[in-house]
């Protein structure tokens, strides 16, 4: 086994260090080592979203990140989108347009969502589809979730 | 995935040292979008990961005042498309760059993986060809460069020996009235590996073609140059169908496809000639601008 590796971190605002084997996903260090399984594995191979995070503002496949690359990094879960009280304006909007039904895909596509709204705020349907082309979902067949997103964006569909 | 050590050379010295020492035990990781895939699946194996995302030259990315373009091997594509400047010089490029992968592949992928990656059906390839683009690459001998056309000698396989490290991407400055285009035929709108694609440039004097290039993608074991097609268009006109069609044909005998569970054969070869004719339209249209 090779040694631990150290690293320190920014994740949902809060300094954090954790020590990770060199071959551990963020994924993995984020569900196995830290407790936040909020982010989900899907396929583990970058195709299907549901371990979506931010790094760096940048969204990315957590499955795909090595915890050893994350030193001095900011990353934003699904469990750092929502404020203290209440929920972030995409999962309301999720809620009311019944985006999900299993709810395996609902958190990636939540992170890619607002990484979408934080750098155009006001996306067509074209937009927003192509964007989240790289986040799966087997139950809703994507509409109702284009309608969530769009509507948070305050665009009509 | 299997156990290995990770290390962070921070110049390229230290790199290439461990490449050399450590031969095939040793591999580079910049978006770890194919490495992690293939490391964790057990399709390759490493000892050592070295992450050269900390290397200044590999992480670089410039504009040139003559217009030419260097591409750190490590720059993740988003980086490419999201600086203005550079995505006006090089549609043709940003072409390929927008459509590997989703938004959070194109967020760690790098064209430098793309090209080592080595696939038949790689979307930058095409392109980097088309452009003219040059590998350079640093060795524990010194350096050297190699045209992209020349990299790529096998499905999976790259002209790397041992030691060796791909450190950037050099694009010539396009000369005026130049445009590129990229295409790929996929049968959905996104998230798909190409069934045959072509990367072509061309500059104008008029609606004279003075110069161009074509390369064709996922129908060979490599990306190819086609030197035939681009010559089929030099000294003729824009507008001239039976030039274009000379190009597309040249493109389609240099095609040596496969039939896989992506297309057979014969789609292949019909593919890639309207893949030509339709991405050299495009490259037109932009030369015009």
């Amino acid at each position: 086994m090779s040694k631990k590796i150290q690293v320190s971190t920014t994740i949902n605002g809060e300094p954090v260090e954790f020590l990770c084997e060199s071959n551990q996903s963020l994924l993995e260090v984020l569900r196995d080592g830290l407790n936040m399984t909020g982010s989900k594995e899907g396929c583990n191979n970058g195709n299907c979203g549901a371990c979506s995070v931010l790094m760096d503002g940048r969204l990315v496949n957590s499955c795909l990140v090595l915890g050893a690359e994350c030193e001095d990094t900011k990353i934003t879960t699904i469990e750092g989108i929502a404020p203290k009280e209440g929920l972030h304006p995409l999962q309301q909007k999720f809620l009311e347009h019944a985006a999900l039904q299993c709810g395996i895909c609902t958190p990636g596509f939540i992170v890619a969502a607002k990484a979408l709204l934080d750098t155009n705020p006001h996306p067509t349907e074209h937009e927003v589809r192509y964007w989240l082309a790289g986040n799966l979902c087997r139950c809703t067949g994507y509409d109702k979730i284009i309608r969530a997103v769009l509507d948070t964006a305050g665009v009509s569909s | 995935m299997q156990n290995f050590e990770y290390l962070k050379p921070t110049t390229i010295e230290q790199a290439v040292a461990v490449l050399y020492r450590e031969g095939e035990h040793a591999k580079a990781l910049s978006g770890g979008t194919d490495l992690i895939v293939q490391l964790r699946e057990g399709r390759r194996s490493a000892k050592y990961v070295l992450d050269v995302k900390k290397i200044p030259d590999l992480s670089q990315l410039t504009l040139n005042n003559d217009g030419s373009l260097i591409i750190g091997a490590a720059i993740p594509c988003h980086q490419i498309y999201g600086n203005a400047a550079i995505a006006a010089s090089f549609p043709g490029l940003m072409d390929s760059f927008t459509l590997i992968g989703g938004t959070a592949i194109q967020g760690r992928a790098s064209v430098g993986g793309n090209l080592c990656t080595a696939s038949p059906a790689g979307d930058s390839i095409p392109s980097l060809i088309a452009h003219r683009a040059v590998c350079v690459i640093a060795g524990t001998g010194g350096w050297r460069e190699v045209p992209v056309e020349a990299f790529c000698t096998a499905p999976g396989r790259n002209g790397l020996q041992r030691g060796e490290l791909l450190v950037s991407l050099r694009i010539p400055a396009q000369p005026a009235h130049s445009g590129g285009a990229y295409l790929r035929f996929i049968p959905r709108n996104e998230m798909d590996i190409a069934v045959a694609s072509a990367g072509v440039t061309v500059t104008l004097d008029g609606n004279t073609i003075t110069n161009a290039r074509v390369a064709i993608g996922a129908v060979a074991p490599t990306p190819l140059l086609v030197i035939e097609a681009s010559a089929a268009l030099i000294g003729n006109s824009t507008s001239d169908t039976s030039a274009i069609n000379a190009c597309a044909v040249a493109a389609q005998a240099a095609a040596k496809p496969i039939t896989d569970m992506r297309g057979t054969v014969e789609q292949r070869v019909h593919l890639v000639g309207v893949m030509v004719k339709r991405a050299l339209a495009i490259a037109i249209e932009r030369a015009n601008r």
